[in-house]
């Protein structure tokens, strides 16, 4: 059984002055060494019953009176581990800005329109080829009190297992072209060469006829694709 | 070393904003969770009741109050098992909702697991931390354990109390453990490359 640690090199560091929240919530004593016992290599499994009907549907999942505003997309794409062998059945949670750039969080103080059709949270497992899909609308840009004038790129908070805790990964999926890129301490936090890694590609065949925009986001988890649990 | 053919994707920082689609439930949104502070799904689960509670604090020594605390387990016997059943060994909650910001999560105490001292894992993620942070609770009355766990002796001695949650028992009669996360300072929690 073989699990690799964290690719430091593709990482982003713990403090990065520029993003200022960083200056006194990262640690600042060396990661201790660890060597993998069972207690990483396994980690909670989740089934069907956790998803409700529409959680892969974030413009249907929230709906009191009609459709939320804002441009439909749909955003899939597979999960792997780093020999690119697909993670099936793994739970995959979203969550994000309205099409206005709101969160509908009780202390988001922007002052852009909630929308009432749309919360902005999703989840679903993966198919037995490591392959997710999620119906959404797209979100908007926000401003934040990081520094003058700081805004958001538009993105989508993931959050997932693999088969492991030492699999564990939040991050954020970005959109193509976005003119925030060079001004984002999140995104700029992660190393200059590997920032393209987190960033969505438009895709023709996602898209679907008449009715969205299709991005592809493939997510590379950490070792190996099995877990070794004890039986019973 | 295996070769990798595929590169890890980057973390991100879980955010400000992440009770709603995480931790819906204990912050009172109109949405489901997968988890939340109580592992124990069926009274009939073998092993000691046990509370844990902590808190989070940052460089200047104040609570952090959009932090998510995520812990995995052993059951009493030792094994980290897939059946949901009976007990399930992950728990998540949000530091945001309690007036201290303190999670406290209903469980039971895990067993031995390979020779290893009892402990949970606990994962911690914040706004302002770009990757989630890995550390170990064990349990200050296991001393006798602890002294030959393997991976509290690779600790330095001077860090290896960061790692110990202190028994309580509280007027319910509950056994109860405190265990507190610095970020930073003097009492910098030890953090893992997990």
């Amino acid at each position: 059984m073989t699990q690799n640690k964290r690719d430091w090199e593709v990482q982003p560091p713990y403090l990065y002055p520029a993003y200022k929240s960083t200056g006194l919530r990262a640690p600042t004593k060396p990661l201790v060494p660890l060597k993998h016992t069972l207690s990483e290599l396994t980690g909670p499994v989740f089934g069907h019953d956790v998803i409700r009907p529409y959680d892969n549907d974030l413009t249907l999942n929230a709906r009191k009176n009609g459709e939320p505003l804002g441009e439909r997309i749909i955003v899939a794409g597979k999960v792997m581990d780093e020999q690119g062998r697909p993670i099936s059945n793994t739970l995959v949670e979203i969550w994000q800005a309205n099409a206005a750039g709101r969160y509908i969080h009780k202390v988001d103080q922007h002052n852009a329109p909630l929308d009432p059709n749309f919360l902005g949270a999703g989840r679903c497992l993966t198919d037995r080829d490591g392959n997710y899909k999620f119906y959404t609308i797209k979100p908007g840009a926000y401003p934040w009190g990081n520094h003058p004038k700081a805004w958001r790129p538009n993105h989508i908070h993931f959050s997932l297992f693999g088969n492991q805790i030492a699999s564990r990964l939040v991050t954020q999926m970005y959109f193509p072209g976005d003119p925030l890129f060079d001004y984002d301490p999140v995104f700029q936090g992660v190393p200059e060469k590997y920032r393209h890694l987190l960033i969505s590609k438009f895709n023709l065949d996602i898209t679907e006829q008449d009715f969205a925009l299709g991005y592809q986001f493939d997510i590379v988890l950490r070792g190996n694709s099995e877990t070794p649990f004890e039986s019973k | 070393m295996s070769t990798h053919t595929y590169l890890q994707t980057p973390s991100q920082t879980v955010g400000p904003y992440f009770a709603y689609g995480l931790t819906a439930e204990q912050y009172l949104y109109d949405y489901s969770s997968i988890s939340n502070g109580n592992l124990i799904v069926n009274e009939q689960v073998k092993g000691e009741r046990i509370t844990i509670s902590g808190q989070v604090w940052d460089g200047v020594g104040k609570l952090i109050p959009d932090a998510m605390i995520e812990i995995w387990q052993a059951n009493s016997e030792g094994k980290y098992l897939k059946d949901r059943s009976l007990f399930h060994g992950f728990g998540r909650l949000g530091t945001g909702t309690h007036p201290q910001n303190t999670v406290e999560f209903q469980t039971i105490k895990p067993g031995s697991v390979n020779g290893q001292a009892p402990h949970i894992n606990v994962i911690v993620f914040m706004r302002g931390l770009l990757v989630h942070a890995y550390t170990r609770l064990y349990f200050s009355d296991e001393a006798e354990a602890n002294a030959t766990d393997p991976v509290l002796k690779s600790i330095d001695p001077s860090r290896q109390q960061t790692l110990i949650a202190n028994k309580s028992r509280r007027a319910d009669g509950c056994t109860a453990y405190e265990f507190n996360i610095y970020m930073q300072g003097e009492k910098e929690t030890v953090f893992f490359d997990v």
